[in-house]
Parts: C-alpha cells; structure tokens; sequence
C-alpha cells in the first residue's frame, strides 16, 4: 500500500534535482564531451538521466538499463521484469559513462548495473551520481555525488515520482497495516 | 458341508426373489430356503441379520496371469481377490504363457487350481494355435480338458477364411466361440477415435474398429448357426448390431467391461496410464448405449475384464503403457454403483453379475444345476455382502497383486463380508 | 482446477503444452521474450541469469535444429548445456524413460528440455520430478509444441500487433501435427477471430470444431482473407500410410503458391515452423518472398526459448 505522505525530513525532489543537476555540470566539465554518457537504471534513475540530457543539452546519446537480468536475488524471486528493456545504443567501449539512480540503498543494483554495462564492452570510466543515498549499503559501493544522505532509516520503501508534468516528488511505501 | 444361514436379505435375481429368509445348505447344495428353518445334525449356523446373501459372481473375464506372467498375478493372489469380490465363478480367456491351445497345459492349470479348491474355474481354450489365428486347435481335445469355449483373446483373426472354418469346425462339436469384435488394421490406436484423442495426439482407434469386425463375425455366424459370445462390446453402434442380431434369432451374447460401463475417453485426463484399455474408452454416447443394451438385455452380462498389470507397465507414456487394470474385487461395487447412480432395480443390476453370465455359460454348453441362482439343488456358490458399507478403493484396500484401477481412491458400496463355495466358508473378512 | 505445468503459487514451473494455460501467462511469456530480442544485437549476447544451472537436452527423437536454438538459448542465459543423444544410450539397452530421469536428477539437473515420440511423454516425466526441477516440451508424439506455438504467437503479435482481429489458416497435415495443436489452443485462447484448419480429410482429425477451428478441404476457400497462414511440413512416411497418393498431387491442391496466396489478404503473413520441403506444401517464390516472416519466426524462437527457461527457471520450489 502507497502511503502517499512524504518523507518528513528529506527536502523536496525537485530541490535535489536541482543539486544534482549542478554537480553533475561540474562533473563532466572536464571531460571530452562526445564521450560522455548518461546511463539511467529504470524507472527511476532513467526519468531523472532523461531530465539532466534535456536540462545539461547533452550531444553524445543517453542510456537506460533493466538490470532484471543482472541481479542477484533470481533464486529468490524469479524473473519480473514488467519494464522496457535495456537499451544502449552508444558504444561502451571508451565511454565515459555517468550511472544516474533514484535511490542508493544496498548497492546490489549498482553492482548489477555496472556487470551489464560490461556486457557491452570496456567503458573509460564510470561515475555514480543518485539523488538519495539511504546509506545502508551491504557492498562496497559509494556514489561519486549523493544530492542527500539519510542518518537514519526511513520508515519503508523510498520510492521516486513523475508527474504528468515531470515534476519529481518523493514518497515513503508503507506497508499496509 | 452343512450350513444354516439365518435372517438375511436373500437376493436371487434369476427368480426375482428378494426378501429375509434362512437358507439351509446340505452336502454343499442349496436345500431349503424360507422362514424359521431348521437347522439339521453337524450343521453350521450363521446369523446373517442386516447381511445380504446372493448367489456368487459370475465373472465372464479375468486374467489370473499364470502362467506365464507371474511377476503380474499368481493363482493365489488373484484367487484371493475373487473371493474378496464375491466371484465364485470365473472365465480364464487364453492369452497366458504359453497360450491355453494344448490340453497338456490346461490339464497343468486345472491341477494348479485344484490345491486351491476355492473358485471354479472355467478356462477359454485358443481357438488357432498360438492365437495366430492360422490353424484351428483340437477343440474336442481341449474340451475334453476343460475347456468351456474357445476364444481368440484380444488377437484379431485377419484371414476371414480361418474365421469361418473355426466357426463351422466348433459348430459341429456344439461348442461356442469367444471373440472381441476386432477388426485388425483399424485397431492400432491406444484411444479411441474422437475429439478428446484429437487433442491428446493419440493414436486412435475409430469405432469402425468395433461395427465392421461385427458385422463380418455375425455375417458367417448367420451361415453358420454357431453361439458366438461377444466380449467387450464398447460402442453404441456396436450395440445397435447386437441388438438386431437378437430380434433375427441369432445364437448371440456379449458382454461390456465395468470399465467402459463407468468410464468415457474424458477419463484419461493428463494421459493418465490408468485409463489405457483395449477396448478404449470411448464417448459418453458410447456409455450410454450400453448401459441401455443392459437394461434391454441386448448385453448379457457385466464382466471385471480383470488384467493385472504391475508398476512397469504403467510408469510410460500412455501409447506404450500396458493397457487393463485389476477388477475382480470391483466387479460387484461397481455393479452396485451403476444401479444406485441410474436408479435401476438392485436384482435387474446383480442379474448382469449373476444369472445372465451363467446363462452365457449354459449356452456355451456347461452341464448341470443353473450356476449364478439359488435354486434348490444348485451348488451352494453364495456372496454374503453388506449393501450399505461402503469402502475406498486403495492399494491398502485390494488384494490383488496388481493395484492399478481407474476407480482408485473412489468410494463405493457393497462390501463381501464372506464367500461361500460349495457350502463352504472358504473366505471371510477379517473383523 | 490442478493444472501440472503452475506450482500451487499459480507460477509456470513446467511448459509442457499451450492447452489449458491462462492468457495473462501467455502474454507474460511473450513480453518476456520481447526482453530478450535486443541481446542478440549486443557482442557479449549472453546475461548470467542460470549461471550455475543445468539444462539437459533429452532428445528422443532426432532434431538438431530445435536442439540447437534451445541449447543456443540456453546458453545466452549462462547455463551449462548437457545434450543427450538418446537413440546412442542406455534407453536402447532397455533402461525405461524414468530410470533415465532419475538418474539425470541424480546429477542435478535443473531443468529437463524433452523430445520425444509418444504423446504425453513429458507429463510423465514432469510427476516424477523434484518440486525445483523443471520440464520443458520441445515436442511430443502428435500431441504438443508448445515453444514453437509461443515463437508464432510472437511473431504474429510483433508483425500484426494485435491478435483479437485476425484469421489465422494454418494448412497441411494437421492430423500428425504436434505444432497444429499447440498453435490451435495458443490462438483461441488469445482470442484471435477465427482459426481455420486446410487440407484433405485423410489429415485432418476428428473434434476440430470442438478446439473451436472451421474446416476447409479447398485452399482457396480457407485462405480467402486469410491474415495469417502457417503451413505445415508433409511428412514423407503419409505417402505410405495412405493418407495421400503423391507429394505431386499434394503441391497442386495444397501447396502455397503465389496464386494461391492471392486469395488472403494483401498484407498476409507466411509462416512454416521449417524444415521447409519447397515444392511440396509451399514454393521458393513464396517462402523466400515478401510475406514470408520464416526467418524471423527463427531469430524469434530463440528469445522466446530464453524467456521460458527464465520464467520456470525463477518460479518458487
């Protein structure tokens, strides 16, 4: 059950956004821009990796990834993969490559991502920007830029939201009492 | 064997009788039955209130196995489960290892049976040799031995000319032929032909199989005069032939198995290898007509077609499974469950059982008291069964030593309590 | 009602026929598939989802074609592949189908990919597996194919978008065919508009109406705005049973010829589960022409081979 309050004490998505747009600009401003590209992890890190390519004007072409395939719990849950496909129709290989998430929690989704990206062949470098860092990681894995850390827990699932406007809020899924 | 059996619901459907009496059995033979009899000196007396006696089954088909497939069904095994399904009488066709076409071996098999001295036994001698369906055997010969009538088992006779010899040469003794209406190039299939095979994708058998193998049998049985028995009818057209055989007074009997009395090809589900029989199971028309042709008289006779099989038989793919399953000790449950599913007067039903499959075997020549009733002087053959109990079908529940039964798991009623051979309690179950 | 190809959660544990399962698992293997098409433009076309799995390839009848797409399937999800040569093995020493079973489980197997000549064969072997071991029908008897059926429903679904409009032939000897049926079942229960079986009367079975299929002995009256034709392979062996005089007599009135097609739509489809036998149910002009998706239907099958093992592969024990 979505409980549709938002979280008390995360500020509003549309602010982070806003950091993370910056931070990102300042990320690649020094490296060569026909390399650059934005690989959002569906749903929510490729709404906000479409976002930043329209908002930074980006030329070199953007990428999604399912992960479904990748991931480590298959034994456990089997296949649900409801969304879009993978799609990279950049070449990977000497990309530069900045992995844009919603939210960084255990770091298993990273991990995933980053196997499949090397499916597709040996990019340069990858740099991992998200909008939440949840900070309860189980891998040694650190953003390159987290637009807000939590201190503690929050009460169930950080989920992100579009609007038909593609304005971003943040919601809590609760769990129905 | 003196026996005096009191108070209970006396069940003869050859006389139509139905009502609580005594029945007194001297020297092993029915000698009185009525009210308040006495019993005489070294008599047994048997209080027999809320039971029901009737005379014992007549079962036209069971494979007892031996010889030959022992690994399926000994004589002591299958012998035990007559006794448990109240069959005191039973038909052996010839299809053992080797085929019953010498008397050597009928003699060996009489002797086998003796030691038992329970069920009588009556062997279906191979009418060709090797049931190849080539050269006739010595019937007179066989007869002699035993044999009660002559049969080709589930093999199809392809040379219609030996067909008709056989007829004539067993024509000339008086003796009977046995057959399944069978006609050799369409009965390839494991299913029958129809809707439900169609989807299975499995090779089927039309009911063509059945009416053109009939139509030839009783085409030379009309210029011939022979008794032919018909066994394992199984389709409504089938029964058409039959019953027309019988308004032109041909010398015809057949009989239905409770398999395709209960059962239709929707039966076989996810290929279950339980439903493979020879004849298949056919549609609901099919059903339907038979048991019309019961309750008609164009069918003589309910039979258990009782074909042990064991596990290796079963555990393959439903062409390559072995087809038959156990039913001596269902043949009156299910008796009992087709007259109380389609309201049919209870002797009407037991007359199936009883009276008419003795009859057949009269007609087929066997001398002496009317097998299947209780008149006075017969043998004292009885079933003493409890109507009203009910029992599951279970592998803890049969005998056999074969429990693959497509009624498995079912609930059914009439449960034998003892059988009666020759006014001997020769088998009782236990508490 | 007990369906032995869903576990008790409702999940697909085994696929052994297109019969009996419900849209919404259909539709999900389908979009499934749609998953797994781009991988074959990738270089690394593999994703480790059954890495560590064993898929056994038990063949009882020979087919290195499906063989082959579903070892290729298999092992593009990272599977190890082991195939069974069964005709070579001890089945012909005797041992019976379940020996042959157990003593493959007895090696871990996870998953069962099953040809074989009796019908209902892989039910069988499905009742005698362990809950987590899973039973693949690559075709049994006359009875099922259940993968091919699902690679056809893709390709009509990828072409023609949508099902609920079509009519759909499928033409030739649908009395032997494992594929028939499976189509039959898959196409009515996606709710296609009509199905319509063509040929002799000798290679059709009985209880078609029932599986909801119209009858036509004339092609040109069965594929009269046909939206959709698959043709099925003649088998040499139906000229010896009696089923047909000649594959010569066979081509003239059921072969799919360029005059033939004009009868269906302009916008038809041609599909043959292959091999093809040109010039006895179909000619070149027409397999290798514009209507023709047979390659596609190829490229397909191995998508929709990855999604099934993937799909059984996850369901819970």
């Amino acid at each position: 059950m979505t409980n549709t309050l938002s979280p008390p004490s995360i500020p509003p998505a549309q602010a982070l956004y806003q950091k993370l747009l910056q931070a990102v600009r300042d990320m690649i401003a020094n490296l060569p821009e026909q390399q650059v590209h934005l690989v959002g992890i569906h749903s929510g890190g490729a709404w906000l990796a479409e976002q930043l390519q329209k908002d930074l004007a980006l030329k070199a072409a953007m990428g999604t990834l399912n992960i479904s395939f990748y991931r480590d719990d298959f034994d456990r849950i089997g296949l649900h993969s409801q969304t879009a496909p993978s799609e990279i129709n950049f070449e990977v290989q000497d990309a530069h490559i900045i992995l844009v998430d919603d939210v960084l929690y255990t770091g298993r989704t990273i991990r995933a991502a980053m196997n499949e990206l090397f499916d597709y062949g040996r990019p340069a470098s990858i740099r991992l920007v998200v909008l939440v860092d949840r900070a309860e990681r189980q891998l040694p894995i650190q953003p390159d830029y987290a637009a807000w850390t939590l201190q503690e827990p929050p009460s169930g699932n950080l989920l992100l939201q579009r609007d038909e406007h593609g304005q971003f809020s943040l919601q809590i899924e609760q769990e129905a009492l | 064997m003196n026996l005096l059996l009191k108070n209970a619901r006396v069940l003869d459907p050859a006389n139509r009788m139905d009502q609580v009496a005594d029945i007194l059995v001297e020297q092993g033979r029915i000698a009185a039955i009525g009210q308040q009899l006495a019993a005489g000196e070294q008599t047994k007396v048997l209080d027999l209130t809320g039971k029901t006696v009737m005379p014992g089954l007549v079962d036209l088909a069971a494979r007892l196995r031996e010889p030959g497939y022992e690994y399926r069904g000994t004589l002591e095994s299958e012998l035990n489960a007559a006794m448990a399904g109240g069959v005191t009488s039973l038909v052996l066709p010839p299809d053992t290892d080797p085929v019953l076409d010498e008397p050597g071996l009928v003699e060996m098999l009489k002797h086998r049976t003796r030691q038992f001295d329970h069920v009588s036994l009556f062997p279906l001698g191979a009418m060709t040799v090797g049931l190849k369906g080539e050269v006739i055997t010595e019937m007179g010969e066989l007869s002699e031995a035993g044999c009660i009538a002559f049969s080709q088992a589930d093999r199809p006779v392809v040379d219609t000319n030996v067909l008709l010899r056989a007829m004539q040469y067993a024509r000339s003794f008086g003796f009977s032929l046995w057959l399944r209406a069978m006609d050799p190039w369409l009965s390839t299939g494991v299913a029958a032909s129809g809707a439900y095979a169609g989807r299975l994708g499995l090779p089927s058998t039309p009911e063509q199989a059945e009416t053109v193998a009939l139509q030839t049998l009783l085409e030379l049985q009309r210029s011939v005069g022979v008794h032919l028995h018909i066994c394992r009818l199984s389709t409504a057209a089938g029964v058409e032939l039959v019953r027309a055989a019988k308004a032109r007074g041909l010398p015809v009997t057949c009989d239905v198995s409770i398999n395709n009395l209960h059962l239709t090809d929707l039966d076989i589900g996810y290929f279950d290898t339980r439903m493979r029989f020879d004849p298949p199971l056919r549609s609901q028309r099919d059903r339907l007509a038979l048991r019309q042709g019961l309750l008609d008289g164009t069918i003589d006779a309910i039979c258990s077609d009782h074909t042990p099989v064991d596990d290796d038989g079963k555990n393959l793919p439903f062409s390559e499974a072995e087809p038959g399953a156990t039913g001596l000790e269902l043949l009156l449950s299910m008796t009992v469950k087709w007259a109380q599913d389609d309201g049919i007067d209870l002797l009407t039903a037991l007359s199936c059982v009883t009276a008419n499959p003795a009859g057949v075997l009269h007609t087929s020549g066997l001398q002496g008291p009317k097998l299947g009733s209780l008149e006075i002087g017969a043998w004292a053959d009885l079933a003493v069964v409890d109507l009203d109990a009910y029992w599951q079908i279970s592998r803890d529940t049969l005998l056999s030593q074969s429990w693959h039964t497509p009624f498995e798991g079912m609930e059914v009623p009439a449960r034998v309590c003892a059988t009666i051979v020759r006014g001997k309690v020769v088998w009782e179950r236990a508490g | 009602m007990y369906n032995p190809q869903l576990n008790r959660h409702g999940e697909l544990t085994h696929l052994l026929t297109t019969e009996g399962l419900p849209r919404d698992i259909l539709t999900h293997i389908l979009d499934t598939a749609s998953t797994f098409v781009p991988l074959a433009a990738r270089d690394v076309k593999k994703v480790p989802l059954l890495r560590g799995k064993s898929v056994f390839n038990l063949f009882f009848e020979n087919s290195t074609r499906t063989r082959t797409t579903f070892e290729i399937a298999a092992t593009r999800l990272s599977a190890d592949v082991f195939n069974l040569n069964i005709n070579a093995s001890s089945t012909s020493k005797g041992e019976t189908l379940l020996d042959t079973i157990a003593n493959l489980m007895a090696m871990q197997a996870d998953i069962f990919v099953v040809r074989h000549e009796a019908s209902g064969a892989p039910f069988l072997i499905a009742k005698h597996v362990a809950p987590d071991v899973h039973v693949i029908n690559a075709g049994d008897g006359r009875h099922a194919h259940p993968t091919q059926a699902l690679l056809d429903m893709y390709t009509i679904r990828h072409f023609k978008k949508s099902f609920s409009d079509l009519t759909v032939a499928i033409v030739g000897d649908v009395l032997h065919s494992r594929v028939a049926r499976s189509n039959i079942h898959a196409l009515t229960t996606l709710g296609v508009a009509e199905v319509r079986a063509i040929g002799p009367l000798t290679l059709l079975p009985s209880g078609l109406d029932q599986m909801g299929v119209k009858t036509f002995t004339r092609m040109e009256d069965g594929l009269r705005d046909a939206d959709v034709i698959i043709m099925l392979r003649l088998q040499n062996e139906r000229m010896r049973g009696a089923l047909l005089p000649s594959s010569h007599e066979y081509f003239k009135h059921y072969g799919l010829t360029e005059k033939k097609l004009a009868f269906a739509k302009p916008d038809v489809l041609v599909m043959h589960p292959g091999p093809m036998n040109r010039g006895v149910e179909i000619e070149s002009a027409v397999a290798d022409g514009p209507h023709s998706v047979i390659l596609n239907q190829v490229t397909f099958g191995i998508a929709v081979r990855m999604a099934v093992m993937s799909i059984v592969a996850g369901a819970s024990a």
